[in-house]
């Protein structure tokens, strides 16, 4: 294949894996430092799809990036006092707040499930009016995606180590020391959530407003996705401080995209990328267990033969 | 200081496991007392410190530090004032973040938005120093490197960092080996002398129990059962308190960690 054709292939990749990526930079804080897995992400990444595309068609595309944080954020909200304030496990006030977000997600959308953002303008097509006639012209989705990566990155890293942040971390690190420490638990966890469905939220928005429509199925299957991509970057970074860990976590969800192409490329059916995300999810996450599992069996075997 | 008003509490009422682990204790802890507790085991001491902190609520009863009502006040409020170390090193900091993170936690300076600046490291790296284990040359190493008895001196640390109107010692030293039990031993000693810290420690060691500190209390089913300070408390020995013991109690003083010397 000439390189002609797969440059264009490349650059989509990396424009969708910074996109999506803010979802895993949010799964970042909510799964890796707080411990907590927020199965509220599909639907928190269609409401801010949701949100963003009706705030855009209503002639405010600047505005729809706040609307779309602040509605994840209010999600992010409902999602944390279910599980810290009315002794709901937190697996399930993810899912609980997910299924209610499909019917307000319609609702949002004015009953359909589906906007159409064609003629809409978004803060792409801001992009590109205003980098009109100079040498970025073309590259006014890269530079929209790669500005939001590296603002909410940079943003991110900057929370994580300021008092609160590293209050969130204990909190996921250590409960036992946080239930005797001044820290309360109920507070990090909330402000946690919110800031991580936040990020969600805007990543959904960017997503739509990229590919000028809003689906209902648009946030389907993301947490997968996302947790696939927040386990590839921590193949490569996962061993480093927080800020290479979270710059890796935005180059596992570029990886993951390029994986995904490459596999469309060799005819993969487009279908199957929410099977590949569980496969690399279950492979991530069974890996150690099975390593350990693997190490004793031979370990077994070879005593046996030892004993005879 | 600390006052506690007649608390009793009891763990699964009305069903089987029925346990009175507090039964009406009162108890008045004067500014800057080192108070030892000693007892056998389920005797009450753990639930007691627990009480105060505020794990649990009390079925009856008050507590009262610096003369305010806190007995509704929840755990992580009281934290503010009062230090707490729990025999599991593990417990008390957060095994993936560096040692100036987990001190910065526990220094509580600052607003929510604050950094570490270098004048709190400065400080951090001063005050580990006096540790004498070495963890200034190690402040962004992660907690989780350091050994048990350096993660509880470390804890140590934290827990006194802004000087807390009372510290809460549970057999803080019954995990480590002895000669690194005798180090963070020697550290709490010091630490609580130089900052004038009014201290609760429970010990497993009847010698500690008795050297250390200014009162000893005894513990039981729930109840003080002896509370010696001054001449009495200097005449004491290991073997008068366990005669004392079965004198109060009827029976011998049975505590599987005991150490009687």
């Amino acid at each position: 294949m000439a390189l002609n054709q797969i440059m264009p292939l490349v650059q989509t990749s990396v424009e969708l894996g910074l996109i999506t990526g803010l979802t895993v930079l949010a799964l970042f804080l909510s799964y890796s430092m707080l411990n907590v897995c927020d199965l509220s992400t599909d639907g928190c990444f269609t409401l801010g799809a949701a949100i963003g595309g009706i705030v855009a068609l209503a002639g405010h595309p600047w505005l729809s990036l706040p609307a779309a944080m602040g509605a994840g954020m209010l999600s992010g909200l409902l999602t944390a006092v279910l599980q810290t304030r009315m002794g709901i496990n937190s697996l399930l006030a993810g899912i609980i707040v997910n299924t209610g977000l499909y019917s307000v997600n319609i609702a949002i959308m004015g009953g359909s499930s589906q906007l159409n953002m064609n003629r809409t303008a978004t803060v792409f097509s801001l992009a590109k009016e205003a980098l009109q006639g100079t040498a970025l012209a073309q590259q006014y989705r890269m530079l929209v995606a790669v500005i939001a990566a590296a603002l909410v990155l940079t943003l991110l890293i900057l929370f994580l180590r300021t008092r609160l942040g590293l209050a969130i971390r204990a909190t996921g690190d250590n409960p036992a020391m946080v239930s005797s420490s001044s820290i309360n638990p109920v507070f990090t966890t909330t402000i946690g959530l919110c800031i991580s469905n936040a990020f969600t939220g805007l990543s959904g928005c960017l997503l739509a407003q990229y590919q000028k429509s809003v689906n209902i199925d648009i946030g389907s299957g993301m947490v997968t996705i996302a947790l696939a991509s927040l386990l590839i970057g921590g193949v490569f970074f996962g061993r480093r401080r927080i800020p290479a860990r979270a710059f890796g976590v935005l180059v596992g969800a570029v990886i993951f995209r390029l994986i995904y192409a490459a596999a469309l490329r060799m005819n993969m059916p487009s279908f199957m990328l929410k099977a590949v995300s569980s496969l690399i999810v279950i492979l991530a996450l069974s890996g150690p267990y099975l390593r350990k599992q693997g190490g004793e069996l031979i370990r077994r075997c070879r005593s046996r033969k030892g004993a005879m | 200081m600390l006052e506690l008003r007649r608390i009793s509490k009891t763990f699964h009422p009305g069903t089987q496991d029925e346990r009175i682990a507090l039964n009406d204790v009162s108890l008045k802890v004067e500014t800057g007392d080192f108070v030892t507790v000693i007892g056998a085991n389920g005797a009450g001491k753990s639930t007691l410190f627990n009480a105060i902190s505020g794990t649990f609520q009390l079925d009856r009863g008050n507590i009262l530090l610096d003369g305010r009502d806190i007995t509704w006040v929840p755990s992580h409020r009281r934290s503010r004032v009062i230090g707490q170390l729990f025999q599991d090193p593990m417990k008390g900091s957060a095994p993936h973040m560096s040692i100036e993170e987990n001190l910065a936690l526990a220094s509580g300076r600052g607003g929510w938005f604050s950094h570490i600046s270098r004048r709190d490291r400065e400080d951090f790296r001063e005050r580990l120093r006096l540790l004498g284990m070495g963890l200034e040359d190690r402040m962004e190493q992660p907690v989780g490197l350091l050994s048990g008895g350096q993660r509880q001196a470390l804890t140590l640390l934290m827990a006194t960092f802004s000087k807390p109107q009372l510290l809460l010692l549970d057999e803080h030293t019954a995990a480590l080996d002895p000669g690194t039990a005798e180090k963070v031993l020697e550290l709490t000693d010091k630490i609580v002398r130089e900052d004038h810290l009014t201290c609760l420690m429970v010990t497993h060691n009847m010698q500690s129990a008795l050297e250390l500190g200014n009162r000893t209390l005894m513990m039981n089913h729930g109840r003080i059962i002896l509370d010696t300070r001054g001449e009495e408390r200097a005449g004491l020995t290991v073997a008068d308190l366990l005669e004392r013991f079965r004198r109060l109690n009827g029976a011998e003083l049975d505590n599987d960690r005991m150490l009687l010397s």
